[in-house]
């Protein structure tokens, strides 16, 4: 519904956005492909020369390979269940009536505001530190042995903290999609005689589809990047090595770029693959 | 409407919810509780929860210790910077998607989102390269370039579904009104949407604001932003948790405080226009 | 001046070609009224006039000046929309003011008229609001005065009355008919209530399919329906039309008599019938018939509280005279 003009103005206004986007996404996809095949060591000699898919192979059998790409996929389905569940749950409280809603949800969004840095040290010291953390204190109140979180249970401790970052979006998401809910025909099913539960898994449960969608969708993007958690708590180590932190390491760690580039086009594919998939459910979603 | 609820069954909701609330929110309390305590207090077994000497102290340090007004000032030009040069080129792109939609209209907005699912980390050492070749490596006009990319998607994302409840009509009617383009979005569009816009800001301003892939990797000390300046935290030394607290607490009271005031367009913000 | 002549105008959204060639010419100062059942397309007329839609083929001429590929705002013309298309964010005065504004006029002559336009349309009292605090009666003044202020060479109305309620449209209609009375500015409004044609225009397009069925004054096309199509468009309630045997007798394909025309007698009559629903009016009565024979439901009008019960016999005598043909086309005899 518009006229020659305006579509070829529509065409003018987006290409900014799209060309920036394009230069963005192939420049340095150039580039890493281009690393990806050759010897590339900054510190020991710099360009080497072609070395073909070396780089690939040697990243592919690399014994961290798979547990990363493995560690990648535990992170993000952990913190998905986790957060998509608890929000479900959070959303249907707050949606009740209460004295002080909008200071609980105050509240509970706050972690979101918290950078990844902070809480990943706050988390890290003053929590789940082992000596002079608050859990420690709370397992020796109980005359527990007090756990080093994040090297003896490192990946629940590293799924727990990104979870307390990523709760409060879901919840609100969650809420708003509770709030949409037409009452009138949660009423007419409860009218029909159908139990709560019933009334959940057909009524409540079909009409979150879209915002739970959403929260898979935008968590996912940003999971798969989690970058300072890592770095701050572990650095990779004790089995929270993901596959972009890997690759972090063999480009700026061991300076290796032609294997971290290699590395880099794994990471690609994989989220490419992530991305077709949840591009499929999301546009099927998105249509009103 | 909503049937009535009996007292009890509120008190009960109330109850329950503040207790989730508070123990979704404790860590952040915590923090601040220990930023006012001495370094001793702050690791005292049993710990203490607000019976100590409040003390300032270590916000002194802190101070003395890091140029605390730089890193604010660069968060700020970053954040800001990024988020505002986004708004300016996602606009026009999200009026075009929204006001005239064509077949790829859908496709070239899922395109746009899935760059946004490029591992960072992929790239980063093209990119550090770039920013060495041109020079501006550890420079805030770069990071604002980069930062706004990476908002870009979204930026145009949220834009687009606030600007679609628009009725068509009302930009009609400008254009029959004798309006340019350029008019109709200054005069028409933009007002209308302002919430939207404001919503989309803020919640971009946050998401730049904490982001610590790239400010971490290409920042060292000109235009390190706050993420740096508590990384710097995360060597031994941050075992010192009064100090600790005390500088987590600076880097994050200025979102906190700026999610307080404006809270309604967050939580609008937060939904990233998808969720009504 | 506003003169609007399409010649050989065609729209197609992709492949679908809603409207075949067309030609019409709109008189300076008159008002034509395209009317027509829904998705005829009278809107898609009225917007490739404004200019909001390219047309895919043909010429748009206003005022002998070709105006085929200017845009919107320079073909002189100001839309009434549907939604009124008020700017929420601007008081009344700055919504009336903004096409001035837009065409860069000095302040001084931007209140002038702005005052003049809320003096005619009595929107002095809200001035300083905002639509939103307006009534739908209020905001469809607004949306005309918008339209007035920039003193086009035509205005173009897309539905304007149909968010109203009933009797809010009976008083917008009689606004809006002494406006062009003032005025004399040429006035295209597209409405789908045939009542709405009838009683403002001067010139009533029917439409159907995106092709002219007839073109004529309001009572042209009620004395001399073209086609059965317009036959039972105009007019309320529809006209009858009966097949068969009973226009047979009259050598045509289909006759039609307007529920006015046909005259209910005590006794005897050339029709007789049972009534079924009965709407007393009071000053009139309208009887929906069966069991005539002739069709399976005759509506008929009977003037004054006729007091025949649902299951009554009824008598009824059809006006000779008033009678239309029609052939096996459904076009009129003449």
């Amino acid at each position: 519904m518009a006229t020659k003009a305006s579509r070829s103005a529509a065409r003018l206004m987006m290409a900014p956005a799209v060309i920036l986007l394009l230069g963005w996404m192939l420049v340095p996809l150039i580039m890493t492909l281009w690393f990806s095949f050759r010897t590339y060591l900054p510190l020991r000699g710099g360009d080497k020369g072609w070395t073909g898919f070396d780089n690939y192979v040697r990243f592919v059998t690399s014994s961290s390979f798979w547990p990363a790409v493995q560690t990648t996929l535990i992170i993000v389905v952990g913190v998905l269940i986790i957060t998509v569940v608890l929000g479900i749950l959070l959303a249907m409280l707050l949606d009740q009536p209460m004295w002080g809603q909008g200071i609980v949800r105050i509240l509970v969004i706050a972690p979101f505001f918290v950078m990844p840095t902070v809480s990943a040290l706050v988390w890290k010291n003053m929590f789940m530190d082992p000596v002079n953390g608050l859990f420690a204190h709370l397992w020796r109140l109980f005359g527990a042995e007090p756990v080093s979180w994040l090297s003896d249970a490192a990946m629940p401790s590293l799924i727990m903290i990104v979870s307390w970052q990523w709760l409060p979006f879901a919840t609100l998401i969650l809420l708003t999609a509770f709030q949409s809910l037409d009452s009138e025909q949660l009423e007419a099913a409860e009218m029909d005689g159908a139990p709560f539960a019933k009334r959940f898994f057909y009524i409540v449960l079909p009409h979150l589809s879209r915002a739970i969608t959403i929260v898979i969708l935008i968590q996912t993007i940003f999971l798969l990047a989690i970058f300072a958690e890592i770095f701050v708590t572990t650095g990779g180590a004790f089995g929270t090595r993901t596959l972009s932190y890997l690759i972090f390491q063999r480009v700026l760690e061991s300076q290796n770029i032609g294997l971290g580039s290699a590395g880099g086009v794994y990471a690609i594919i994989l989220a490419n693959i992530v991305a077709i998939f949840l591009m499929r459910i999301v546009g099927k979603n998105l249509d009103h | 409407m909503a049937r009535s609820v009996s007292p009890r069954r509120k008190l009960i909701n109330t109850t329950a919810a503040w207790a989730i609330g508070l123990l979704i929110f404790f860590p952040i309390l915590w923090t601040i509780l220990t930023s006012f305590k001495t370094e001793g207090q702050a690791i005292a077994s049993p710990p203490i929860f607000l019976g100590f000497d409040w003390t300032l102290e270590n916000y002194r340090t802190v101070m003395e210790r890091s140029n605390y007004g730089r890193f604010l000032w660069n968060s700020i030009i970053i954040a800001g910077g990024s988020t505002i040069l986004g708004l300016i080129i996602a606009i026009p792109a999200a009026w075009s998607m929204a006001f005239v939609p064509s077949k790829r209209t859908k496709d070239v907005l899922l395109w746009m989102l899935s760059t946004k699912m490029l591992p960072a980390v992929g790239v980063l050492y093209p990119i550090y390269l770039l920013c060495i070749q041109l020079g501006i490596l550890d420079n805030r006009v770069a990071l604002v370039v980069i930062l706004m990319l990476i908002n870009l998607p979204i930026i145009v994302w949220m834009l687009y579904t606030y600007f679609r409840e628009i009725p068509v009509e009302i930009l009609e009617a400008a254009r029959m009104d004798g309006a340019t383009l350029k008019e109709e979005l200054l005069y028409i569009l933009t007002p209308m949407a302002i919430p939207g816009i404001a919503s989309t800001l803020l919640l971009n301003f946050i998401l730049a604001w904490n982001e610590a892939f790239w400010t971490l990797n290409l920042t060292a000390v000109n235009a390190a932003p706050l993420t740096a300046f508590i990384a710097s935290y995360s060597s031994p030394e941050g075992l010192f948790f009064a100090k600790l607290s005390a500088a987590s607490t600076m880097a994050i009271a200025p979102i906190l405080i700026l999610g307080w005031f404006s809270q309604k367009q967050l939580v609008r913000g937060l939904t990233f226009g998808a969720v009504k | 001046m506003g003169q609007i002549e399409l010649k050989q105008v065609t729209k197609s959204f992709g492949d679908v070609q809603v409207i075949p060639p067309l030609d019409l010419t709109i008189h300076d100062g008159e008002f034509t009224v395209f009317v027509g059942p829904s998705g005829c397309g009278k809107s898609t007329l009225l917007r490739l006039i404004a200019g909001l839609e390219d047309i895919t083929s043909g010429h748009i001429e206003i005022d002998g000046i070709d105006a085929t590929d200017l845009v919107p705002a320079k073909r002189g013309l100001a839309m009434v929309f549907q939604s009124y298309a008020l700017y929420p964010h601007m008081s009344v005065r700055n919504n009336i003011a903004f096409p001035l504004k837009m065409a860069k006029m000095d302040n001084a002559e931007i209140d002038k008229r702005v005052n003049a336009a809320a003096d005619v349309l009595n929107l002095a009292d809200y001035i300083d609001r905002r639509p939103g605090q307006l009534s739908g009666g209020q905001r469809q003044r607004v949306a005309i005065g918008r339209a007035i202020v920039r003193e086009p060479s035509a205005f173009l109305f897309d539905e304007p009355l149909s968010n109203l309620d009933a009797a809010l449209r009976v008083g917008m209609r009689m606004e809006i008919s002494e406006l062009h009375a003032k005025l004399g500015t040429t006035m295209v409004y597209v409405t789908h209530d045939q009542v709405e044609a009838m009683t403002m225009a001067d010139k009533i397009v029917v439409l159907q399919a995106g092709v002219i069925e007839q073109v004529g004054s309001p009572l042209e096309l009620y004395r001399a329906p073209r086609n059965t199509f317009v036959a039972g468009f105009i007019g309320s309630p529809k006209m009858n039309l009966l097949t068969g045997d009973e226009a047979a007798k009259h050598d045509a394909h289909t006759i039609g008599f307007r529920p006015e025309h046909i005259d209910v007698v005590e006794s005897g009559g050339q029709w007789q019938g049972t009534v079924g629903v009965a709407e007393h009016l009071g000053s009139d009565t309208f009887f929906h018939i069966h069991n005539t024979g002739v069709a399976k439901i005759l509506t008929v009008r009977a003037i004054g509280d006729v007091s025949l019960k649902h299951g009554d016999t009824i008598h009824l005598t059809p006006r000779a005279s008033e009678m239309h043909r029609f052939d096996a086309e459904g076009l009129r005899i003449v």
